[in-house]
């Protein structure tokens, strides 16, 4: 048994530091406060024990009603230090930066599955390049779950049904726990992992090391011809049954019923999976759903795809 | 006072009957109150058993003494045990029926009858939690979250759900008798600002039972429809938010945290003003801060929430929210401290409780505020620094003020004197083995070990170790005030009506009191907590037509 | 006969006493009731704001006619309850008798009728029960399944609710038939007349939310 105790984590991350100094501070200010009241009532307790002779007056009630004040209005200040503080940082571990490498994960029982977009899939284990932003993006096959990185001081939950994220930028390369810290069964205790981080170099060794598989984007193309996508959403989609993909992902859409909606990842999903959810201006609900039939991991691939026939310039190739 | 002829012994609830059937249908508060002493000192000792098998298996990071699925099973048990058959009833239903009726100077609860069926709702709801344990178990975790609990966990969920609403039923009728009880059944000159702050606090946290429990128990009926019908409400396979179960799941469990502690809040407030012989300092600060609770616990529900998925606006407003009802309880720890100053100090064993209380409250409240602050949150939920902060809060305060109201209030129970002696160790030990248990976790938690985990990486055993040493002092310290008190029930001390000479109606009477609390009707002339004016009580005189308060 | 026994139990000191806490204590029962539904409606807001199309168009499959019947019934039926109370104070027996029975008899009505619409909706596969076959021609058969599950939910709870007021009801009768319940014994009646009118009004608020929006 290894009989050293640490009192943190390491920090492995930008954020580690900045959360760990607003932990000191509110164990200082703990630490205080406990001494204080602990220190009082040893100090009450003693001189004013029953039998003391001393001074038990009654204290003028102007004192009261002032000492209420403070043990009020002081008490507020320093909570809403302690609020603001973590308030700003959580802003910040809430908004990923741009340009974060974008890595997808899905959690079921009781297993992660990574999957970076150059194609390398992992299971529990994930590697990553130090000193650059990474953005996941995580979704559930079943129950609730959720990836924490203590290292780094982050936590998600994953939920089923909808795309939740985290970001990190790790500043020490190494190996450290990934947990899942929700519990979700039998085997919750067990679906952890290592995130390792490497030098970029060493990142992209390890890259063309792997065999990959297809990329997300190679996928998502396979499985928008096996399901025949291209039947209904096809070239200009002036004469298509459905709206064209093209330059589709980001831009703002006009549905049946008067909204307007941004096509993301989540409105995509929804468009597969539940197609009669959000009808596009001058569509009829006609598409039929994908649910039972494509993975979640195939939703993501041909959320890739689509996304990518936003990036190429048009080659002239039916999509 | 004593004469020379022979006396017949002094009537009073107990000695009334000795029946099984004066018992078991009585509507007695006083005897309820004993009833639901009996069946709460069960379920904690069920409860607490869990817990040992769970610290056992903690104590090697692999996991050798139990499986996952029985492991998960264990926690669970403990969790519904302690929460709802033990920490919710204890302090209203044992010290709240038995005390309230008297600190009023009423006769009985207002619904003596609705008494008596919510002992029996109780103990049904008991029961279904005994059968799901002996059939097999649940292994939900006592938050059961969707979808894990409506969809996908193959054990006892319906049948558990089921106790759990049972159990809600008797607290809300507990409740209904308390509030109606307090309003219209107070002594004359009894006004709101002479009550006991015990009373306030009972009457506070029946407030939170009544309008929090109806909204758990429509929370479980959807997850039994679920489970029973394949409704859909919380599926996301069919356009359901799995998420919206934990809003309304915490709806009530986070003002259930009130409700639990609010009464420990209340005992404490008793005892200190007694072992100081004074008045508590800022008596209307500490009767309102109980409604502040109140209040505020309802409105910071998301706290539990914050890596949910819920959006982050949600998380700034509930992360303000939960400091601003962490200001009522310090007023609450600043006012009992104060009232120390130039009081007339003594030990006895519910003052060891109750200044036991104050210092683990304030600890455990203090890291209220870690978890609170969003940014730190986001790295220990889900860790063992919530189980740390909030067994602070629970077992370092609220099981340390139950057992100091057990205590102080036993000679007027049961008309016996525990031993003092075993019961002041008892209090130490139960202390030191209560920190060396918990204090560890704080340090797990923020190293990142995660809750519900019966297998765990190396780095964490030497903290799990102590955390288990802990344990066992805390078990064995428990296990000294269970011997004592029963037999002083026999070979204790004959107590008098007022040992402890404190104010108060329920000290007026004797100890035990008879069966409808008072001879004559109590009338209340002056201000609460009189320590100043109090002249050294004597045996109140039998068959005296008005008893005067002092 | 009516009792002899004192009228006022041995825990009060009058009558006013006994009586303001009988009402005070079902006050505080319906806020829990309040709380418990409300949750109810709580749900069915979020999911209706989240799947407004197909909630109006499953809110069409009700059967509105049968719906207000329903609702004339339960009005019909606080009519006689609040009569019933009334003849309680006053200590007339018969009209007692005679109110509370109708009250019973209606109360039943709606139970029926109810139990029509459900066989109704079983036999359209519209009860998203037990793993019953569901069928919904419409899109979104996800957000269809969860506006009937929450139709079967609210409307049980209600009519369970009922069958609990019935219940008692019958117990009354038992009651004011042995002429008890009668002037200052009349609290049960009034009391009881309290949680009958609550039953009645959830029903106000979900008639139009799940029959109407449509």
């Amino acid at each position: 048994m290894n009989t050293e105790i640490q009192f943190q984590p390491e920090q492995a991350s930008t954020l580690a530091p900045r959360v760990d100094a607003l932990y000191y501070y509110l164990t200082g200010v703990s630490v205080f406060m406990t001494l204080l009241i602990a220190t009082l009532i040893v100090f009450f307790a003693i001189r004013y024990r029953r039998g003391n002779k001393v001074d038990r007056s009654p204290l003028d009630l102007r004192y009261q009603k002032w000492m209420e004040v403070i043990w009020i209005a002081v008490p507020l200040v320093i909570v809403l230090s302690f609020f603001g503080w973590g308030a700003w940082l959580y802003l910040e571990q809430a908004r990923p930066p741009l340009g974060a490498l974008e890595i997808q994960v899905t959690g079921k029982q009781w297993m992660w599955k990574f999957q970076h977009p150059q194609g390398n899939s992992e299971i529990n284990d994930l590697h990553v390049p130090v000193g650059r932003p990474i953005k996941l993006t995580m979704i559930s096959e079943d129950v609730i779950h959720s990836m924490y990185f203590p290292a780094f001081r982050v936590k998600h939950d994953v939920l089923p049904g909808r795309y939740t994220g985290l970001w990190f930028e790790a500043t020490r390369t190494g190996q450290y726990h990934l947990f899942c810290a929700e519990y979700c069964g039998a085997g919750h205790a067990v679906m952890k992992g290592t995130v390792t981080v490497m030098e970029p170099s060493d990142y992209e060794a390890w890259l063309s090391g792997r065999v990959p598989d297809q990329t997300p984007v190679e996928a998502g193309k396979a499985l928008f011809e096996e399901m025949r996508c291209a039947s209904c959403h096809q070239g200009g989609g002036t004469q298509g049954r459905g709206p064209s993909l093209v330059n589709l992902f980001g831009k703002e859409v006009r549905l049946k019923d008067g909204r307007t909606v941004i096509a993301n990842e989540e409105y995509l999903r929804e468009s597969i999976l539940t197609p009669a959810a959000k009808v596009v201006v001058g569509y009829e609900p006609i598409m039929p759903t994908f649910q039972g039939q494509i993975s979640e991991e195939g939703v993501r691939d041909l959320i890739a795809y689509i996304k990518s026939l936003a990036e190429s310039a048009p080659t002239g190739e039916e999509p | 006072m004593s004469s020379e002829a022979v006396k017949a012994p002094r009537r009073h609830y107990l000695n009334e009957s000795y029946s099984a059937r004066s018992w078991l249908l009585t509507t007695d508060h006083k005897r309820i109150g004993i009833l639901y002493l009996l069946s709460i000192t069960f379920f904690f000792i069920i409860g607490g058993l869990a817990a040992t098998i769970v610290r056992l298996e903690l104590m090697t990071p692999e996991g050798d003494l139990v499986q996952a699925e029985t492991y998960n099973k264990l926690f669970t048990l403990h969790g519904v045990a302690m929460v709802f058959l033990f920490l919710v009833p204890s302090i209203p239903a044992v010290l709240g029926n038995f005390l309230i009726p008297l600190m009023v100077g009423a006769r009985d609860m207002a619904f003596p009858k609705l008494n008596l069926a919510s002992w029996y709702v109780f103990s049904i709801a008991g029961l279904f939690v005994l059968y799901v344990t002996f059939a097999g178990g649940v292994d939900t975790g006592w938050t059961f979250y969707a979808p894990y609990s409506s969809t996908y966990s193959n054990t006892h969920v319906m049948a558990t759900g089921l106790g759990v609403f049972v159990a809600g039923f008797s607290s809300i009728m507990t409740a209904i008798n308390i509030i109606v009880t307090v309003h219209k059944m107070r002594a004359p000159g009894l006004t709101w600002h002479r009550m006991p702050l015990f009373v306030w606090s009972l009457y506070a946290t029946s407030l939170i039972i009544i309008l929090g429990t109806p909204v758990l128990a429509i929370t479980i009926l959807l997850i039994a429809a679920e489970r029973a019908f394949q409704v859909g409400i919380f599926d996301p396979r069919l356009g359901g938010d799995p998420v919206l179960f934990q809003h309304l799941f915490w709806f009530y469990s986070h003002p259930a945290v009130y409700i639990m502690i609010l009464p420990g809040m209340g005992v404490v407030s008793e005892i200190i003003s007694c072992f100081s012989r004074k008045r508590p300092f800022g008596y209307t600060f500490i009767a309102y801060s109980s409604l502040a609770i109140a209040v505020f616990g309802f409105l910071v529900w998301g706290h539990h929430m914050f890596v949910s998925g819920q959006s982050v606006y949600a998380g700034l407003v509930f992360s303000l929210l939960s400091f601003s009802v962490a200001i009522p309880s310090a007023v609450k720890v600043f006012n009992w401290t104060a009232t120390l100053y130039k009081g007339s100090i003594s030990f006895e064993t519910p003052m060891l409780y109750a200044l036991g209380f104050i210092g683990l409250f304030t600890l455990g409240g203090l890291t209220g505020m870690y978890v609170a602050t969003l940014a730190v949150d986001v790295h220990v939920h889900d860790t063992y620094f919530v189980i740390a902060h909030f067994h602070y809060i629970m077992v370092g305060g609220m099981v340390m003020a139950y057992l100091g109201g057990i205590h102080y209030w036993w000679p007027k129970m049961t008309g016996r004197m525990y031993p003092e002696g075993w019961a002041r160790f008892s209090a130490i030990l139960i202390f030191v083995g209560f920190n060396l248990t918990f204090f560890p976790q704080y340090i797990l938690g923020y190293l990142g070990m995660p809750r519900r985990y019966h297998v765990y990486p190396e780095e964490f055993q030497v903290l799990n170790v102590m955390s288990s040493a802990g344990a066992s002092i805390l078990a064995i310290g428990y296990f000294f005030p269970l011997t004592y008190l029963l037999w002083s029930l026999k070979y204790g001390k004959e107590a008098p009506s007022n040992p402890w000479k404190a104010t108060g109606l329920e000290w007026q009477t004797g100890s035990p009191p008879p069966a409808h609390n008072f001879h004559g009707q109590p009338v209340v002339k002056h201000e609460a907590y009189d320590y100043e004016a109090l002249v050294p009580q004597e045996e109140p005189q039998p068959e005296r037509e008005e008893v005067k308060v002092g | 006969m009516a009792s002899t026994e004192s009228a006022v139990a041995f825990q009060f000191d009058d009558l006013e006493q006994q009586q303001q806490s009988a009402e005070l204590g079902m006050w505080v029962f319906l806020a829990t009731e309040v709380l418990f539904f409300g949750g109810l409606f709580l749900v069915y807001a979020i999911y209706h704001f989240m799947y407004p199309d197909t909630f109006h168009e499953a809110s069409k499959h009700t059967n509105v006619v049968l719906g207000t019947v329903n609702t004339v019934v339960l009005m019909t039926s606080g009519l006689l309850m609040a009569l019933a109370v009334h003849a309680a104070h006053d200590g007339k027996r018969n009209q007692l008798i005679w109110m509370l029975i109708g009250t019973t008899v209606l109360g039943l009505v709606f139970l029926g009728i109810k139990g029509i619409e459900y066989y109704d909706k079983y036999h359209h596969h519209l009860l998203p029960l037990f793993g019953w076959p569901f069928e919904w021609e419409g899109h979104s058969p996800g957000a269809a399944t969860i506006f009937f599950s929450l139709y079967v939910v609210m409307t049980g709870l209600h009519a369970i609710h009922m069958i609990i007021g019935i219940g008692i009801l019958l117990v009354l009768l038992v009651g004011a038939y042995r002429g008890g319940l009668l002037r200052e014994r009349s609290t049960p009646v009034h009391i009881f007349g309290l949680y009958w009118h609550f039953v009645d009004i959830v029903w106000v608020f979900l008639f139009p939310l799940l029959y109407l929006i449509g």
